[in-house]
């Protein structure tokens, strides 16, 4: 041990940005997750894969060669020219398939978690401003639908509704996926609620309804939007999960009913391996381009992640090419201790 | 006589700890009878524990007193039931914070909190009549262009910078007080100085008065027109601020005005310095707070709680040592020549222990 | 191997007799890289620092004071370091050095106070064991030889050694700073690094410490380099002190004497800052505007921009440190080639500097004059 308090560091000198005209900074919020991701390498690799599955999703017919349920081919096709994967154990194509199944897969993941984040904001951010027993109550609920394991819960919900279609299938996951966003809120209120900005605003006299959604909620949009991809993210995988045990309407056209009926012809050893294993890779892809795109706003939220380019300028300072130092970005610096009130 | 505008009466705030069922009070604020008048600056002077911040959020109806009342042009705060009535009071008596960096919310631009709190205050302007009165008040404290600025996000902005649109955000409420809550703590020093002379101009200019709530009783003497010192809840001593900063009568006053660096003055590294140990304002009893540090302590001290008491013609001290002058009829003297301290009165029977 | 407390021995107001150089810093520089490229935050900086001699440094915030003091604690971590320069302790070079290098003298030889003892002290250990750790690490101690030596030390700031089996929560403000002391005096080193270590304080507090800190000075002749932003609170301290702005130092000199004639206009305009309580009322100007963008520093004298007193050739000129009377300044008004003596101080209000207003750079940077009400 060297010093006590030696991961103290003495902030960064402040860096003028009052020069910058009003084009470069068209709005803090645009204009810093546009940067985040295009400087992210992963970010930008989670955004082209995403634009590509979105792509499919809304012009399948472009892309695929034939449609998903005709039968007219052949069943048990090897790769070839005609049929870039091969064809399923009733003739139908696998590649057009997966091309149509990627629509439902896609609208899974944005409504499920569109509407797991709604519920989340509503929950946590209710819960870390109202405190008391509010809190308390909202705060149970949200840690037992953590701490139940939410897969088996879901099979048990589908199960009693016997096939699920699409709308119930989002319904399900949207009612119970929401808790882990909720409890990442509700701790970044808990830590925003004393800030001064929101206390002038009471002392404005503005309605309590009024700070949430104004005043708090605002200063959050990179966790909320976070939240979202995570939601999106466990969406896709729950709903192929749950197609593929068979809680699906089987007659959808997604991938996880492709894996269904794989699963009962036995593609694997039946000489179809690859109709089993494209719908798999297709959903870890598009979970994957969710989990990427994160990272860009981690980097938002938390300026101490963003990688610091490699200081090359011409002429300044001594530092070896090559150096790769970690970076966190300027904050204005501030000496004064904030004296207790 | 200045025309009264804010007057308190035996506010008190206490805090109750430990929970619902804690036993124990924390006497954050006792029994402060305060007045402030129409133009006028007011420096409110006290340390951490103090109660000055406590005040400030009473004034502001963050808090409500545990026990007395506070009157804002003779209609006392109680008596505000209505939301508009509520408003109308916040108009007055609007806020500005310590805290530079997180006093404005950092996801709007300027524009935002201006033009906002002109709809809740002001509702009877127009949009148009609005930006020109964002524009005129931020004029009023120095930030031009006000189109430029009107634009900008705060993380544009430096530290006095944004204490000023805190000003400017008070200020566009047409207020008649503004209660500033230790405004330049944060602030280098050499800005400083440009906020507490845009108090004074708007003082000056706006016919606005301001409760200035602050450590720093040099800054105090800068700016205010009375002073009012604070320890541990109480109000120790009140009066003009030439006269309270010239011959102070309590020994906590004594004690801050000693303990103020004078660059002039040979320094002193005797034996015996303050233990400075915080006072106790949790069940606190009766009896002086200072006693502990107080070198002119005698038995009284521990019995009976000072309460003010006039000193000198409208300069009050609590203390049970202090002796007030036989007459008022004596006119202020003028203050000491330049470089020279002026001495503090020792109290009767006691030695100047400092 | 117990480490005897090294008393000074006949110091009085004077203090004790200086004269080796502890303290040797040539063209320090200091760089943070950030997105926008390499800022200098240190910028070739000079400093001596003699035996027993207390240095106060002065500037506000982003002036590069506190990682001037971190370069030459060595305390330095990515994305700030070291990029050129020296710092010579006891003649020997510590710039650069790896850890296991310093540890020989870390805390024996010098020490650090950092600014804020609840962030700096370890929350969930009593101030025993923090003292033990610090002595484990750089001596071979016994176990008895470090509580004596704890209570001792507790001892000489006034602290009560009951208190050594307490975490920092439970001890006030003033108490933790002067644990933080303590600590930086287990083995009375030559030289202790302050870093604003009152700035959280009251200000009855403070002056209580800053009269502790010089008597411990004075009683055991170690030297000080004391960083803050409270110009009037070193005032009565420091035998040197060094005003730095933008990176650089911009005068160098006596204490005393840098009171009573600043050279510089930034002194003399940060000394202007300062509302007294004695004396008269005067109405005080401040410095207006802003400190220069580090990662783009303006060509010519940094705070050009801002001095009342700018010349036309301050605007293309960076100046070096001229010797005015024992005083060093960074300033052209003193390059010789002016007339008569160095500028007086009652300069009538500048005026550009419009200090009433905060002007953004969307206007024109000399604006035409305010008139000025008062």
């Amino acid at each position: 041990m060297a010093f006590p308090g030696v991961a103290l560091q003495p902030a960064p000198p402040e860096t003028q940005a009052a020069e910058q005209t009003p084009s470069r900074r068209r709005g803090q919020r645009g204009g810093n997750l546009w940067r985040a991701i295009r400087h992210n390498r992963k970010a930008t690799a989670g955004a082209i894969l995403l634009l590509f599955f979105v792509v499919l999703a809304i012009l399948p017919g472009q892309v695929a060669p034939y449609s998903y349920t005709s039968t007219a081919f052949k069943p048990a096709l090897q790769p070839s020219a005609a049929h870039w994967l091969g064809t399923t154990a009733l003739g139908q194509d696998i590649f057009s398939q997966l091309v149509y199944g990627t629509r439902e897969s896609l609208i899974i993941a944005l409504a499920v978690g569109g509407l797991s984040t709604v519920i989340a904001v509503i929950i946590g951010v209710s819960a870390a401003y109202l405190r008391g027993v509010t809190d308390g109550v909202l705060s149970l609920i949200t840690d037992v639908l953590l701490v139940i394991p939410t897969f088996p819960l879901i099979i048990l919900i589908a199960a009693y509704v016997r096939s699920a279609g699409l709308v119930t299938i989002i319904i399900v996951l949207g009612l119970l996926g929401w808790s882990y966003g909720a409890r990442q809120l509700r701790s970044q209120v808990l830590s925003l609620r004393d800030r001064d900005f929101l206390e002038s605003a009471r002392v404005r006299g503005e309605r309590r309804s009024y700070i949430i959604i104004f005043e708090i909620l605002p200063t959050m949009t990179s966790l909320i939007v976070a939240s979202f991809l995570g939601a999106a993210l466990y969406a896709v995988l729950a709903a192929a999960g749950l197609q593929f045990v068979g809680l699906g309407d089987p007659n959808a056209q997604s991938w996880g009913t492709m894996l269904y009926w794989a699963e009962n012809s036995e593609a694997l050893g039946a000489g179809m391996p690859l109709w089993a294993i494209m719908p798999g890779v297709c959903v870890a892809l598009l979970g994957a381009a969710f989990a990427l795109l994160n990272y860009a706003f981690d980097e938002i939220s938390n300026p101490a992640l963003r990688p610091v380019r490699k200081a090359m300028r011409a002429g300044r300072g001594g530092l070896d090419p090559g150096t790769v130092l970690e970076g966190s970005d300027a904050e204005p610096s501030r000496h004064r201790e904030r004296r207790d009130r | 006589m200045t025309d009264e505008l804010l007057r308190t009466e035996g506010l008190t705030r206490h805090f109750r700890l430990g929970g619902l069922l804690g036993r124990h009070t924390l006497h954050a604020v006792d029994d402060v009878n305060l007045a402030i008048g129409r133009r006028e600056i007011v420096a409110l002077v006290g340390e951490s524990g103090s109660g000055k911040s406590t005040i400030a959020r009473l004034l502001a109806m963050v808090y409500k007193p545990t026990a007395g009342e506070i009157y804002f042009e003779n209609r006392p705060l109680s008596s505000l039931s209505s939301r508009s009535d509520q408003l109308e009071y916040r108009g007055n008596v609007p806020m500005v914070f310590q805290d530079p960096y997180s006093s404005i919310n950092p996801a709007y631009r300027v524009s935002h909190g201006l033009i906002r709190g002109m709809k809740l205050h002001r509702p009877d302007l127009d949009h148009q009549r609005r930006t020109e009165e964002a524009e005129r008040v931020l004029n009023a404290v120095g930030l031009v262009p006000a189109d430029v600025v009107l634009a900008k996000f705060p993380y544009e902005m430096s530290g006095g910078q944004r204490q000023r649109v805190g000003f400017a955000q008070a200020l566009a409420y047409r207020p008649k007080l503004i209660l500033a809550d230790e405004p330049v703590s944060m602030l280098d020093v050499s800005i400083r100085i440009g906020l507490l002379n845009v108090m004074s101009d708007l003082r000056e200019r706006e016919g606005v008065s301001i409760l200035y709530i602050t450590h720093d009783i040099a800054s105090a003497r800068y700016v205010a027109d009375r002073v009012v010192v604070m320890y541990a809840g109480y109000v120790v001593e009140q009066g003009p601020t030439e006269e309270v900063l010239q011959r102070p009568q309590h020994p906590y006053t004594q004690l801050l005005l000693s303990a103020v660096p004078d660059p002039k003055a040979p320094v002193a590294v005797s034996g015996s310095s303050d233990a400075s140990e915080p006072p106790k304002v949790i069940d606190p009893g009766e009896g002086c707070r200072f006693r502990p540090r107080c070198p002119y302590a005698v038995d009284e001290c521990a019995i009976a709680t000072p309460r003010l008491r006039p000193m000198r013609s409208g300069h009050l001290a609590a203390c049970h040592v202090a002796v007030p002058e036989v007459s008022f009829t004596t006119p202020l003297a003028p203050t000491t020549p330049a470089g020279e301290p002026a001495a503090p009165p020792p109290p009767a029977g006691a030695e100047a222990a400092w | 191997m117990s480490v005897p407390l090294r008393d000074a021995g006949g110091a009085g107001a004077n203090g004790p007799v200086v004269d080796d150089e502890i303290l040797e810093v040539r063209q320090l520089s200091v760089a943070y890289a950030t997105d926008a490229g390499l800022v200098m935050a240190v910028d070739k900086v000079d400093l001596d620092l003699r035996r027993g001699e207390f240095l106060g440094v002065v500037g506000e915030s982003g002036c590069g004071k506190s990682t001037l003091l971190f370069g030459i604690a060595q305390l330095l971590s990515p994305p700030a370091r070291i990029v050129g320069g020296s710092v010579k302790f006891r003649g020997n070079e510590i710039a650069g050095l790896s850890d296991k290098e310093l540890r020989p003298i870390r805390w024996r030889e010098y020490s650090v106070v950092m600014q804020s003892a609840m962030n700096a002290l370890n929350p969930v250990k009593t101030v025993a064991a923090q003292m033990r750790d610090v002595c484990k690490a750089h001596s071979n101690m016994s176990d008895r030889e470090i509580t004596e030596r704890s209570q001792e030390v507790l001892r000489l700031v006034s602290i009560d050694p009951i208190h050594l089996n307490s975490y920092p929560h439970q001890l006030s403000g003033g108490m933790r700073q002067r644990a933080m002391i303590a600590m930086a005096l287990l083995f009375t080193p030559d030289l202790v690094i302050m870093d604003e270590p009152t700035s959280a304080l009251d200000v009855v507090a403070q002056r209580s410490l800053m009269v502790q800190i010089k008597e411990l000075q004075q009683r055991f002749g170690f030297a000080v380099i004391f960083v803050t932003h409270d110009m009037s609170l070193i005032s009565n301290f420091s035998d040197r002190l060094a005003v730095m702005y933008a990176g650089q130092i911009a005068e160098l000199g006596k204490t005393r004497q840098l009171f009573e004639s600043p050279l510089h206009p930034y002194t003399q305009g940060l000394l202007e800052a300062f509302p007294s309580i004695r004396g008269p009322r005067t109405h005080l100007l401040g410095i207006p505007g802003q400190p220069p963008d580090l990662a783009k520093p303006p060509p010519g004298c940094r705070f050009a921009p801002r001095c009342p007193q700018v010349m036309p050739k301050c605007l293309t000129i960076a100046p070096p440190m001229y010797e005015v009377q024992d005083d060093l300044v960074r300033c052209l008004l003193h390059d010789g080639s002016q007339t008569g003596s160095p500028v007086a101080l009652n300069i009538p209000a500048p005026a550009h500097a419009g200090r009433l207003r905060e002007d953004f750079p969307a206007s024109s940077p000399a604006g035409p004059p305010d008139p000025i009400s008062r």
